[in-house]
């Protein structure tokens, strides 16, 4: 742990974003979150750490309905958006999912050119009028996914020809490019080479400016580097939340010490 | 942080050179060596049938592909034919085959005399060389053009099935003789004949797109209208098997709940793809046929109970394709806010389309190579019908299929028949194989490109 340098960094009080109170999941039979409640701030970068199989993917997967998709899980509790419950019977995960966009562990750009990859999020929900207007687009989000130099010439390229952390930041650009209000992001560096992962680290700390980001990350010093604040869980609890510097440097729970000095995970 | 310290390690250390194999090793090797030779050998009997089926089918069916003519002087008689003179088009339907024969008789008599033919036979014997259908090939010529009356025209006969095997080596001169059809006179008179050039062996390409005979004249039978009939159930099949079945299974892969019920349904689809296929043709009969009352023999209802049997096939097939879509692509629409449809249709599916397409093709190659059904809906027999004329004639007249065709002329008495059952099996493969190639290239075309 000798990079805790950004720990010390001052955070602002924020307005809250997200409030999930009381959040139990089950997979069948299988308890896979208990009672959990965690608040997401607006522009902070919150990190979700823990052992393998705790729960945090399970636990960020319910923050834009994911989980809608497995057959056999059951959400319970409050998931409050700006106030409004995500899991209402009004609410279409189809409108939720484009507040609240995911970037997936393994890099997952579809089948196409690189443009139709940014362009497919806002031409479904019709966010631009023209060709023109999509061109902008889809150039803006590329160049806040930090990839438009690397790609403004081969647009019509496929974007599976592009090297595995190009691709994960393609895939951050096409998530942003719905203009989401949270970013979900699902071990984003896990199939990333360190030089990868410091460029998508660097845009996780930029986009911050705007947006509400979400990581869940195995590497605990990715989350000490990224993260304003951090949730521990284990064994489907949330242990511990709090100011990440906090948490790595005077946790306040025993398990917490454990995890993060190595004695278990 | 293994508890097993390194002396307690169970086993002999391998002692010994590297250069010198130990027993273990060796007898390892042996066994793999021995699993080779059982795979080359098992892949060398797979390929010597192979050969055997092509080289057998091939030498036993080109013979269908080429027939023997007769070509002759015929004198269309103006008194015979259209004794008004009016050429009325009635009036000359009204003159039977029998009105053609002793033209044709006189057309042999004047030939043999021109060539310097002596033989002891009469015309009308010498006439029994051609096919049965000499005549009415005659009658059909003039109708189609009644202002050939009056002229001499070179006219080309199918010879009958006797003398076209004489050609082919098929009919010897002991072979005939219980055979009342043919005389050993008239053998030397085609001799004499082939000598003149008259008799020749030509292409057929009746045979290809002709229709069926009866069972006198197997000279004259061809796959052509069974071929129609194939088409149009294989038309059938694809235009409801095709959406049936991949609406099937989008559904039950992508929407369905994962429930008991769909458990069922799958495996029961399991189930109905392993039915023999001749169930689906009793079922096709007492429903299709019996129940809902569409014609018998007609290609709408063999293509019905082709497309039951395929169905389970495409739907098989397109779920395996559907599967195979990795859930990530899924999850990547989702992400940004597709609906579950837009995630299918935009991506799920393009992505599956050429593994769709090919069990599409399989399905149908399948269909169009079945004949059990088709013998219990009336597919199968004797029609000699022309090529229907539209397609809700090719639809709803009675049609045979390639198969059962092939079928139906195998079970024929005359040897001649058998031969075109050969020769009808060359096409059906050429069909197969193409489709089975279409499929095969489509998926390497298009191979997965994530």
């Amino acid at each position: 742990m000798n990079d805790m340098s950004r720990v010390e960094r001052a955070v602002e009080i924020k307005q809250t974003k997200m409030e999930c109170r009381d959040c139990h999941v089950y997979y069948g039979d299988t308890h896979a979150i208990k009672n959990v409640n965690v608040d997401i701030e607006d522009k902070t970068v919150t990190a979700f750490i823990g052992p393998s199989g705790c729960g945090k993917s399970t636990f960020l997967r319910c923050l834009n309905r994911m989980n809608d998709t497995i057959a056999g899980a059951r959400v319970e509790g409050s998931f409050m958006l700006d106030g409004e419950d995500i899991y209402d019977k009004r609410v279409d995960p189809v409108q939720l999912r484009a507040k609240v966009g995911m970037v997936f562990q393994k890099p997952n750009p579809f089948p196409k050119s690189i443009y139709d990859n940014v362009a497919y999020g806002p031409r479904i929900h019709g966010l631009a009028r023209n060709r023109a207007e999509m061109d902008e687009i889809v150039e803006k989000a590329l160049r806040r996914g930090a990839i438009w130099d690397e790609v403004k010439d081969r647009l019509d390229a496929p974007g599976t020809g592009l090297s595995g952390g190009q691709q994960q930041r393609l895939c951050i650009a096409r998530a942003i490019a719905t203009e989401p209000e949270v970013l979900l992001m699902d071990e984003p560096c896990s199939a990333l080479d360190p030089i990868a992962t410091a460029q998508v680290e660097e845009l996780i700390d930029e986009l911050r400016q705007n947006y509400s980001v979400v990581i869940v990350t195995h590497s605990m010093q990715q989350a000490a580097r990224v993260s304003q604040k951090t949730a521990f869980f284990h064994l489907g609890q949330l242990v511990e939340f709090g100011e990440t510097g906090q948490i790595f440097t005077n946790p306040e729970d025993p398990r917490t010490e454990s995890y993060i000095t190595g004695r278990i995970g | 942080m293994t508890d097993l310290t390194p002396d307690a390690a169970p086993g002999r250390r391998h002692g010994g050179s590297l250069l010198t194999l130990d027993a273990r090793t060796r007898r390892r090797n042996r066994a793999e060596a021995r699993f080779r030779a059982y795979g080359i050998g098992a892949i060398l009997i797979g390929l010597l049938m192979l050969v055997v089926l092509v080289v057998t089918i091939v030498s036993r069916g080109t013979g269908a592909y080429t027939q023997t003519f007769v070509t002759l002087d015929v004198e269309l008689l103006e008194n015979k034919l259209d004794k008004k003179g009016t050429r009325d088009i009635e009036a000359i339907k009204k003159v039977s085959t029998f009105g053609y024969t002793p033209l044709i008789n006189a057309a042999f008599e004047t030939a043999a005399q021109k060539a310097g033919i002596e033989t002891a036979l009469k015309p009308k014997d010498q006439a029994a060389i051609l096919s049965k259908s000499a005549a009415a090939q005659l009658r059909d010529y003039v109708l189609a053009d009644p202002s050939r009356i009056g002229q001499t025209v070179s006219f080309r006969f199918l010879a009958n099935s006797r003398v076209d095997g004489y050609l082919k080596g098929r009919v010897t001169r002991e072979s005939i003789a219980n055979d009342k059809s043919i005389s050993a006179e008239q053998l030397d008179f085609v001799d004499q004949l082939i000598a003149a050039g008259m008799i020749r062996k030509t292409f057929n390409l009746d045979f290809i797109l002709g229709s069926d005979a009866s069972d006198q004249r197997p000279e004259a039978a061809g796959m052509g209208v069974s071929m129609v009939g194939s088409l149009f159930m294989m038309l059938v099949v694809l235009v409801l098997a095709l959406p049936i079945g991949v609406a099937a299974s989008i559904y039950l892969e992508e929407f369905a709940p994962k429930n008991w019920l769909t458990d069922v349904i799958e495996v029961n689809i399991s189930n109905l793809a392993a039915v023999p296929s001749i169930v689906f043709g009793i079922l096709g009969l007492a429903v299709f046929i019996n129940y809902m009352h569409l014609p018998m023999s007609a290609p709408l209802v063999g293509g019905l109970v082709l497309t039951l049997m395929t169905l389970p096939t495409i739907i098989i097939s397109t779920r395996a394709s559907l599967k195979s879509v990795p859930p990530s692509i899924r999850d990547a629409a989702l992400g940004v806010g597709a609906s579950k449809m837009q995630a299918v249709f935009h991506h799920v599916l393009p992505l599956a389309a050429p593994g769709i397409l090919t069990g599409t093709i399989i399905g149908l190659a399948q269909a169009l190579g079945e004949t059990a059904p088709l013998l219990l809906i009336g597919m199968v027999g004797f029609i000699a019908s022309n090529p229907p004329d539209g397609i809700a004639a090719g639809l709803l007249s009675p049609n045979s299929a390639m198969p059962a065709q092939i079928y139906e002329w195998a079970k024929r008495a005359d040897p001649a028949f058998y031969e075109r059952a050969w020769g009808g099996i060359i096409i059906l493969l050429v069909f197969l194989v193409t489709m089975n190639t279409l499929a095969v290239i489509l998926r390497r075309r298009f191979e997965r490109r994530w």
